[in-house]
This record gives C-alpha cells, sequence and structure tokens, in this order.
C-alpha cells in the first residue's frame, strides 16, 4: 500500500509487524482490500483449476491412455467445472465489483461493509470445503472423496444409490453456502448503486461498468436462489428421505435439470455481463472516444438480463421436451443474440475513428471482440434444436463455452487485471511481460480451442475418460492438449508480472491511461476513505470535464449539467 | 487532485433512496426466488406420488393464518407509532405481533403432530409428505427467523435502546415480516385450496 | 417420410461417427439445416472479423501526431436501427428453418408395420427387447434397411434402469435421451446396410465412456433371419453340461437370462446368443474366447468400474464356463 497518500513515514510501516498486517486483512471491512482478496483467491484456484484441466488433457492426448483412472478422472471434470465457475469467475466479477463499484460512484465503500466481509469469508470457505473432499470424504470404491457426478450434478446419479459416500454431499453443501455468499454480495452491490452514488451521478451518468454490474446484481439475486433451493431440495433427498428426484416414487430427474438451468443459463450472464463492463471501460478509454451508444448499451444489457431468465432449457434440447417446448427455446435463445450482438458492434463503433493506444489491456479487448464473435456464432448453431441433437454433449459444446469463457470472460478479466492493477496497487506492471503473456495465451487457447469444436463434429461426446481410436478424434485431441502448454506458459508470465511488479515495479501515477472515470482522480493506491470530498459530476465522464474545460461531456448529453 | 470544479452541492436536490430499503427488497426478491422453486415443484408434483396419504388429509388452518395476517396490521401499527415517537404504545404492537407469530408457529406445530401421528404422513412417506413438508417448513423456518429478529428488538426495547431515531430501520425490519405474511398467501392458496 | 435422401456416399466422410455422412432421414435434415445455418454464420463472420481488422488497423495511433483527442461521437440512432434491424431478420429465417426441422423429426408419420424396438438404457450397457417379436438382445442393435420409396423406419422407444443415458449415433439420427420414468421415443430410417457407431452422451457414470453403440443395418432378408435365430431358446450341448452346470450354480443367474435354461436374471446383458455378437462389455472388447475369459475373471481389466463383478472361480471351472459360453450362438 502506497504511504504517502496517508502521510505516515516508512520506518513507521516497517515497524509493525507481520501478524498485524495479516491481521488487518483478515478482518477488513475495506472494499478495496476485499476486492482484492476475492481476486487473489480466483487467481489461486484458476492455476488449482487448470492444474485438473491439465490433468484431462494428457489423459485425453491419445486413444486408450491410462494416466489417470476413469474414477480419477471424473472427479476432474466435476472438481474442474465446479472450482471455475464457482470459486474463481464468481469471485473474480465480485473481487472487481468491490473494488471498482464505490471508487466510480464516488462513494466511500460499500453500502454493508460487514455484510461485504462476510460474504467473502463464506465464499472462501466453501471453496476450501469442496476441496477438502479430495482428504476427507470416504465411500465406497469410485464412489469417496472428491464429487465425480459433473458439475451440474444431474439426477437420479446424485441420489443416495448411485453416490455412496459424500463426495456428492461435498458439492452440494459447498456450493450452498458461496451461493449465500453471492446473494450477500448482490445485496450489497444493488443498494450501493441504488443508495450511495455521488451528487450529481443520476443513473443516466453511471459509468456503464456501474450499470452492467446492477443488471448482473439482478441476475444473481432471481438465479441464485433456484439453485439453492434445488440443493436443498437434494440433500432432503439424500438425508431425509426425500422424493423430490426419487423417480420410483413419482419423483422426476427432469425436474432437477429444469430447476438447475433455470440458475444455471442466468449464471453465464451473471459471469459474462463483468466482463462486458470491463470491455465497455477499457475500450474507450484506449481508442480515446467515449462509448458509443450508451443508452442502447444499458438497454442491451437489461434486455440480455431479462431474455436470460427464458432460454434455459436450450440444455435441455435432448431431453426429449415437446416440439412446442422446443421450438419456443430456439426462438428465446436466438432472440438473446440481437442485443448481444448489438453490444459488439458498439464497441467497435467506439474504436471507428479513434486513435487506438495497443497496450496489454487493450490487445486483450481485441481479442475478446473477435473471439466473443465466434463464440455467439457458434452459440446461434447450438440454439438450433436440431443443431443441438447432434452438436449437444459433444465436444462442440465444450469448445463453445470455453470460448465464451476463457476466449470471452477470461480475456476480458486479464485486460481488466492489467488495466486497474496500477490502481490497486500503485505500481506499473511489465508491459512487455504483459504483451508476452497475451501472444503466449491468444496461440494457447486457439490451439485448444480452434480445434476443440473438431472432434465434436466427428461425434465425440463430453466427460469420456477415454476414446475408441478409429474415430478419426486423435489429432485433434493431440492439439487440443498441445495448447495447453501455450496458456500454462501465459499463466506463468502473468503471475511472475504480477508478483514482481507489486514489489519492484515503477511507481503508478493516480491516472496512468488519461482515463475519465472517479476512481482515477484518487491516489493509487485509493486511501482507505477513497476521497478527500465527496466529488459532484455533471456528466457521465468527469475527469473528461476537468481536462477539457473548453468542451465538456455535459454540453453533449441529454439532460446535461446539474 | 479533485475530481470535478467545486460545485455547490448544497444547490444540488440529491435523493438517493435508503440503503437499507434497497437491501432488504433485493433480499426479498432472492427469498422469493426460493420459494417460487418450491411452490412449483409443489404444483409440479399434485398427484404424481404413487402411493401414501394424499391432499385430501389437510384441514386449512385459518385460524393461525388469520393470526399470522394480521399480525401484519399490528406490526404496521407498531412502526407507525414508534414514528411517531410513542415508544411504549410501539412496545405493544411489537408484542403483540410477536404472540401472533408465534401462535401461528404453534398451529403449524400441532398441525403437523397431527399429521404424523395420526396420518402417518412424515417428509419420507411419499411424494407428497416431501414436497408439503418442505414447502411448509421452509415457510415456518422464515418465520421463525422473523420471531428470532422481533424477539431481539423487543428485548432492546426493554431495555429502553429503541427510541423515534430507529423507526426507518425498524420499518424495514417489518418489511421482512410482511414478506413472510405474503408468503403464506401463496402458500396457503396453493397448498390449501389449489391442492386439495 | 418425404426428407430427401441426398447423402448415398459409400462410407463417411472424415470418421465413422461425423456428422456430415448422414444415412437415416432425421440425421439428414439435421444435416441439411447445419448446412445453412453455418452458412449464414460465416457470412456474418466474414463481415464483422473484416470491420473489426480494418477498424483495428485504421485507427491505429501511429507515433506523435497533434496530442487531440479525436472527435468524440456519442451515438447514432440511424446506424443502431440498421444494426437491430438486420440482426432481428437473421433471426427469424434462423428460427424458421429450426422450426421446420423440428416438427419433421418430432412429428413423422410412422407407417403401422414400423419395427418397433425397445431400448433400455443400464449402467453401462444397452438393452434392445423387440415387443412382439420375442427378442431381447444386448449391446448390438439389428434394424433394417428402409427404402425411400417406400420407407420402413425403426421405432425406438428409450428407457432407462437407472440414470440418464442417450442415444447418439451420429450417422442415423441426433442423440435423445434416456431418463429413468420418462419415456421418450426416436426413430430412424437407414437408406444403407453397415455398421454405425456411437456412444452414451449423457454422463451416467464410471464407465460412461465405454457404453459405446453399434447399430447394424441389414438387409430385409438378413434382418428377418436374425430376429428368427435370436428369438430361438439357447439350445443345449451335451459337450458342455458342465460349464452350464457351472453357470446356473453360480451367482451368474441373477444378472444374466439365457433362455429355455433356469437363468433369467435381469440385471445384466440377456446372453442366450452372445456369440451373436461381434463385442462384449457394450463394445469395450472384441468377442473372443479371451476376452470372455478374462472379463469373467478380472472385469476392471477391461472395463474398471464396470458392474460386473469378478466371478472368483477356480481356473478348470473358469475354462469350463467359458467353454460354454462360447456355444451361446
Amino acid at each position: 500500500m502506497s504511504t504517502e497518500s496517508v502521510g505516515w513515514t516508512p520506518s513507521e510501516i516497517a515497524a509493525r509487524p507481520l501478524v498485524d498486517r495479516l491481521h488487518g486483512w483478515v478482518t477488513t471491512v475495506d472494499h478495496k482490500r476485499l476486492g482484492i482478496l476475492y481476486i487473489l483467491y480466483a487467481i489461486v484456484f484458476l492455476v488449482v483449476g487448470g492444474i485438473e484441466a491439465t490433468v484431462m488433457r494428457i489423459q485425453l492426448v491419445r486413444p486408450h491412455n491410462d494416466f489417470v483412472s476413469p474414477q480419477v478422472f471424473n472427479q476432474m471434470f466435476t472438481m474442474h467445472g465446479t472450482t471455475m465457475i464457482f470459486f474463481v469467475a464468481m469471485p473474480i466479477v465480485f473481487g472487481f465489483a468491490n473494488y471498482l463499484v464505490p471508487l466510480m460512484i464516488g462513494a466511500r465503500d460499500m453500502a454493508f461493509p460487514r455484510l461485504n466481509a462476510f460474504s467473502f469469508w463464506l465464499t472462501a470457505f466453501g471453496g476450501l470445503l469442496l476441496y477438502f473432499s479430495f482428504v476427507g470424504g470416504y465411500g465406497l470404491y469410485g464412489a469417496g472423496t472428491a464429487p465425480d457426478v459433473g458439475w451440474f450434478a444431474y439426477a437420479p446419479l446424485t441420489s443416495k444409490t448411485f453416490s455412496r459416500g459424500h463426495s456428492t454431499d461435498f458439492w452440494t453443501l459447498s456450493l450452498l453456502v458461496a451461493g449465500i455468499g453471492s446473494i450477500g454480495g448482490a445485496v450489497n452491490l444493488t443498494a450501493t448503486i441504488l443508495g450511495l452514488r455521488c451528487p450529481g451521478m443520476t443513473l443516466g451518468k453511471m459509468p456503464l461498468l456501474v450499470w452492467l454490474y446492477l443488471v448482473m446484481a439482478g441476475l444473481v439475486v432471481l438465479a441464485l436462489g433456484p439453485l439453492t433451493a434445488a440443493q436443498a431440495m437434494l440433500m432432503i433427498d439424500r438425508y431425509l428421505g426425500g422424493h423430490f428426484f426419487d423417480t420410483q416414487a413419482g419423483g422426476s430427474a427432469v425436474v432437477w435439470m429444469h430447476f438447475f438451468w433455470v440458475f444455471g443459463h442466468p449464471e453465464v450472464y451473471i459471469l459474462v455481463i463483468p466482463a462486458f463492463a470491463f470491455a465497455s471501460e477499457i475500450i474507450p478509454v484506449f481508442s480515446r472516444k467515449a462509448i458509443f451508444g450508451y443508452p442502447v448499451m444499458v438497454a442491451a444489457t437489461v434486455a440480455i438480463g431479462f431474455i436470460s431468465m427464458a432460454v434455459w432449457a436450450h440444455h435441455l434440447f435432448t431431453i426429449g421436451m415437446s416440439a412446442v417446448a422446443n421450438t419456443f427455446f430456439v426462438l428465446s435463445t436466438m432472440a438473446i443474440a440481437v442485443p448481444t450482438g448489438i453490444k459488439i458492434f458498439n464497441w467497435l463503433a467506439t474504436m471507428w475513428g479513434g486513435k487506438i493506444h495497443f497496450r496489454t489491456p487493450m490487445l486483450f479487448c481485441v481479442a475478446f471482440l473477435f473471439q466473443f464473435l465466434i463464440a455467439g456464432l457458434t452459440g446461434v448453431m447450438l440454439a438450433s434444436a436440431p443443431m443441438d441433437w447432434q452438436l449437444g454433449g459433444s465436444y462442440f459444446v465444450v469448445a463453445h463455452f470455453h470460448y465464451v469463457i476463457v476466449g470471452g470472460i477470461l480475456f476480458c478479466l486479464f485486460a481488466a487485471f492489467y488495466y486497474w492493477f496500477p490502481k490497486m496497487s500503485g505500481r506499473m506492471y511489465v508491459e512487455r511481460l504483459g504483451r508476452l503473456h497475451f501472444w503466449l495465451f491468444v496461440i494457447g487457447f486457439h490451439l485448444t480451442f480452434d480445434f476443440m469444436h473438431i472432434p465434436g463434429l466427428l461425434g465425440m461426446p463430453r466427460r469420456i475418460y477415454t476414446y475408441e481410436p478409429g474415430r478419426g478424434w486423435d489429432i485433434w485431441n493431440l492439439l487440443v492438449t498441445v495448447g495447453v502448454l501455450f496458456q500454462v506458459a501465459g499463466i506463468l508470465v502473468f503471475v511472475g508480472n504480477l508478483l514482481w511488479s507489486v514489489l519492484r515495479g515503477a511507481r503508478a501515477g493516480s491516472d496512468p491511461w488519461d482515463a475519465w472515470t472517479l476512481e482515477w482522480s484518487t491516489p493509487s493506491p485509493p486511501p482507505e476513505y477513497n476521497f478527500a470530498t465527496l466529488p459532484v459530476v455533471k456528466s457521465r465522464r468527469p475527469l473528461w470535464d476537468i481536462k477539457h474545460p473548453e468542451d465538456p461531456d455535459w454540453r453533449y448529453e441529454p439532460g446535461g449539467g446539474a | 487532485m479533485s475530481a470535478t470544479a467545486a460545485a455547490p452541492a448544497a444547490e444540488l436536490r440529491w435523493e438517493l433512496p435508503s440503503p437499507g430499503r434497497v437491501g432488504m427488497f433485493t433480499l426479498i426478491a432472492a427469498e422469493a426466488a426460493i420459494f417460487v422453486i418450491f411452490v412449483v415443484a409443489y404444483l409440479f408434483y399434485l398427484g404424481k406420488g404413487i402411493s401414501g396419504p394424499t391432499p385430501a388429509i389437510l384441514h386449512a388452518p385459518v385460524f393461525i393464518s388469520v393470526c399470522l395476517f394480521s399480525s401484519s396490521a399490528t406490526i404496521h401499527l407498531a412502526v407507525v407509532a414508534l414514528r411517531k415517537g410513542n415508544v411504549a404504545r410501539f412496545g405493544l404492537w411489537w408484542v403483540l405481533t410477536f404472540v401472533l407469530g408465534a401462535i401461528f408457529l404453534g398451529g403449524t406445530a400441532r398441525e403437523w403432530n397431527h399429521l404424523i401421528r395420526v396420518e402417518g404422513l412424515w417428509i419420507d412417506t411419499n411424494l407428497f409428505g416431501t414436497t408439503y413438508y418442505s414447502l411448509v417448513g421452509l415457510h415456518a423456518l422464515h418465520v421463525t427467523v422473523g420471531l428470532l429478529l422481533l424477539g431481539a428488538v423487543a428485548l432492546f426495547t426493554l431495555f429502553r435502546a429503541v427510541r423515534q431515531e430507529h423507526a426507518e430501520d425498524v420499518d424495514i425490519l417489518s418489511l421482512y415480516w410482511h414478506f413472510v405474511d405474503a408468503v403464506w398467501v401463496v402458500v396457503f392458496t396453493v397448498v390449501y385450496i389449489i391442492g386439495r | 417420410m418425404s426428407m430427401a435422401v441426398a447423402w448415398a456416399g459409400p462410407g463417411h466422410v472424415f470418421s465413422p461417427t461425423d456428422l456430415f455422412s448422414p444415412v437415416s432421414s432425421p440425421a439428414q435434415s439435421v444435416f441439411e439445416l447445419s448446412v445453412f445455418v453455418v452458412a449464414v454464420a460465416l457470412a456474418i463472420f466474414v463481415v464483422v472479423f473484416s470491420l473489426i481488422t480494418y477498424a483495428v488497423v485504421r485507427f491505429r495511433h501511429r507515433g506523435p501526431d497533434d496530442g487531440r483527442e479525436p472527435p468524440q461521437v456519442y451515438g447514432s440512432t440511424q446506424i443502431e436501427l440498421a444494426w437491430t434491424i438486420i440482426p432481428v431478420i437473421i433471426v427469424i429465417v434462423l428460427f424458421l428453418s429450426s422450426a421446420r426441422v423440428i416438427a419433421a423429426v418430432q412429428h413423422p408419420s410412422m407407417p403401422v408395420d414400423a419395427v418397433k424396438v425397445t431400448v433400455i438404457g443400464h449402467q453401462f450397457w444397452w438393452e434392445y427387447r423387440y415387443p412382439g417379436l420375442n427378442v431381447v438382445t444386448a449391446n448390438e442393435l439389428h434394424v433394417p434397411v428402409s427404402d425411400p420409396a417406400r420407407p420402413t423406419p425403426t421405432l425406438l422407444t428409450l428407457l432407462s434402469a437407472d440414470t440418464d443415458h442417450s442415444f447418439w449415433v451420429p450417422r442415423l439420427a441426433g442423440k435423445t435421451d434416456l431418463i429413468p420414468n420418462f419415456p421418450n421415443t426416436m426413430w430412424v430410417d437407414p437408406h444403407q446396410t453397415g455398421l454405425y457407431e456411437g456412444q452414451c452422451a449423457q454422463y451416467c457414470g464410471t464407465q460412461h465412456a465405454k457404453m459405446l453403440l453399434r447399430v447394424y443395418v441389414d438387409s430385409r432378408e438378413d434382418f428377418d433371419r436374425w430376429i428368427r435365430e435370436q428369438a430361438r431358446p439357447a439350445s443345449p450341448d451335451a459337450a458342455v453340461a458342465r460349464g452350464r452346470r457351472i453357470f446356473e450354480s453360480t451367482a451368474c443367474i441373477n444378472c444374466h437370462t439365457v433362455a429355455g435354461t433356469a437363468a433369467n436374471g435381469r440385471f445384466g446383458p440377456d446372453l442366450t446368443h452372445l456369440m451373436s455378437r461381434e463385442t462384449i462389455a457394450s463394445g469395450a472388447a472384441r468377442n473372443t474366447r479371451e476376452n470372455l475369459r478374462i472379463w469373467i475373471e478380472n472385469p476392471d481389466a477391461i472395463k474398471p468400474g464396470s458392474l460386473m463383478p469378478p466371478m472368483q472361480l477356480e481356473r478348470q471351472d473358469l475354462e469350463e464356463l467359458t467353454s460354454y459360453l462360447v456355444t451361446l450362438r
């Protein structure tokens, strides 16, 4: 933490013992520290989830491989998916929300700082509980220790009959706990955004990131409940003799599928909307232009939020729904492509006519644009139910959603990380290492996930620990695995850059990017109270107004000025 | 570096919703989402069980429902009293609310006692037992939490720690109680009217 | 049955399980739709990709300039309308094409003499019952070839004995799930004889990966002959009487059926005509005497985690039992 901003001399800082400083972090209710804790937590689990993926890719590098047993492989894909969604992606989007939202709206902290800390520690505990399953669970051969039922845990595979031992319970309980943490985070975000904006910052003058996080919080509020409910039902079945998913007593496996995906689909929008938020802040700054079509971007995101609650059964096209139901969900799923496409065009229009500076954050954002385009198009293919009857449940789907989550979300997360790292740490990262990370990761990402579509087109289903030779899948699986090496190298460079720069990076000023939102008006890192005096804003880009007093934004915005 | 030109904030009328109120509404929305799933499961599974007792054995608990619904009125009167500064009247209405809620819980306990011992219906008996006890039980759990919160405030009032300036906070808490009540409107309709 | 069958090639394009070599109407109609959808997606990709690339190259900040910010453009209603309306039209077109295929596949007109098979998914094998034809078999499905001029499709009813499974033979049809207490149906009308492969496509437990599918499309004569042979009970062979006694007096009969004997277990595959199949363990191994012996002695060597227990037999008994099983043609 920067010492100049609070006027302490280095000798006074050095005198504080390590235990004291750690205690400060553990008991903090400061949104900035909690944000950093969330992000660091997520990075640790990103590495863990990556190791699980690497194990799977080594096993699949050739047919009939015996690197791991089927039991271990099934645990790997379950843990990889569960970890990446709930203990990497969710914490990291909440981490950035925590750090940025109060600063961007000119507030001193979130609305409920203690609830904030509670939410973080619940999420953190959930992750630890899940991983305790590797050492603490027990049960019959192949059914003990870590969960192996897939990250969406279809019934009746999760019933006591087919999932003896406690592995499934670790999945259920860790997510129940983390889900409560997420709801707490969403409550906090909503109350903060609606109730703590600085004077002059009407809803129409909030940074786009804040708008998008408001929509995301709304989705969390509506979507986590169904997961919590379904998991409670599963526990009732497993421990109180309930029959919710007991197909022999009138219960239904299909009901679990619907309840899970009512959560599961909005969940991926909960993850991608913050990625859109980062792109919406970073692309304008590095194109030196205001975001094109702010009101349309807000409307499109709200539309995406609403429609995303009505598409869930496109995950269920193969379960035997009626033709009417299948047709409805084709329509709703394809419809969501319209506002999503609008966003891509608006980012493009923001770059158009600008002066683009290709620093590391912008490199990741441009790659995101290309990759998200492709991901959206394979999504449109899967949205067509008949095509999904062939492509669903295959490696084509796995390639599609990794294209969205890695090629879209993770790339935007890297962009956000490099963009706000100077603000959070007070130091600049090493630009050359950032570029190296970028190129290594782009090569690795495309090697792995471009070619991964092909086995799907050749009939390879997902979640198989091995495959038959003679089906033409071998070479593609090999290429997919080779890509992992480049991604691992990229991550190592990223982590190395992070560590080195935190300790020895060049000092960053408060506004290294010449940006326009309120967080750049504070020192880097900001003091605990954020702003000496709470700002008053007149436009969407308060710092642009200050830097360009002859041509302020509020002259052009509707309702401009006070 | 200051964020903006020194705009005279005093000239700006700046009123935002209270974070506490927004927070409580958000929490209520999240809880409502959980209840919706249990209600959907209950409705979908009606008639799908293959054996055992059916909803025909249920008797609508009218008296305790009236008590619970009335408690929304009493808690509202309590909040109004506290806003006017009348702590004593507030205390009276507040405790009455608690009592009505407790009657509701007691009545639920009686009903369950009858269902378990006489009708032989528990959560593992059949599909109806599972859906009934989960849905009504989830609501009863929320009533219990509500009573704990109401009880805590009652204790604070006893120790003269609750004053007129706490009216807004108490009002926000009462929103939770109204939510619990509204859920019972839905659950009562689904279980005892539609389902039977 | 009005789907035109255009793909009459002798084999697959890239792989025995690829999506580009349909031999049956459901797979054919999905393939035709996918060509159209992919063409539209490709067109969109080319346009947007080019625009992004152009922007990235043309508007790159090049070296020192006047240092001024570029003109700030906040939006344009016409442009927003344009790139809303065009995608809406594309969505409507793609939606209608998909809806057409959904109706054709899910509501076909089935002739009354279509062959009916009940498929029951198990952990980790497939049970096939032909109601009315008195045939029960496992793991290798036989269906008659269908002449497009006078179609003779096969209607599959999909059930499950335990967890969720999915029946996916890409050259015949898209996949449909097998869910306990939730019967599904699908149909195929392959116009070309041969062996078509696939596998279970819904994670069902430890050995999901080796729950392979083998569908034999036979000429009408071959199919009828196969049915007749499968409907017969096992014929006793005195030479292997001792092996048969071992089979009937150990736990084998708890799980397996051999028609015409005392064995009528239903947990595992029907073995009456075991040797009429080319593979065992649902495609996990070729059906040879040696593999059979290994399977009985140590199933984990072939399919670790399958529900077949190792039978703990004496060496001599194991040999005799295997000798009996290889007579079950």
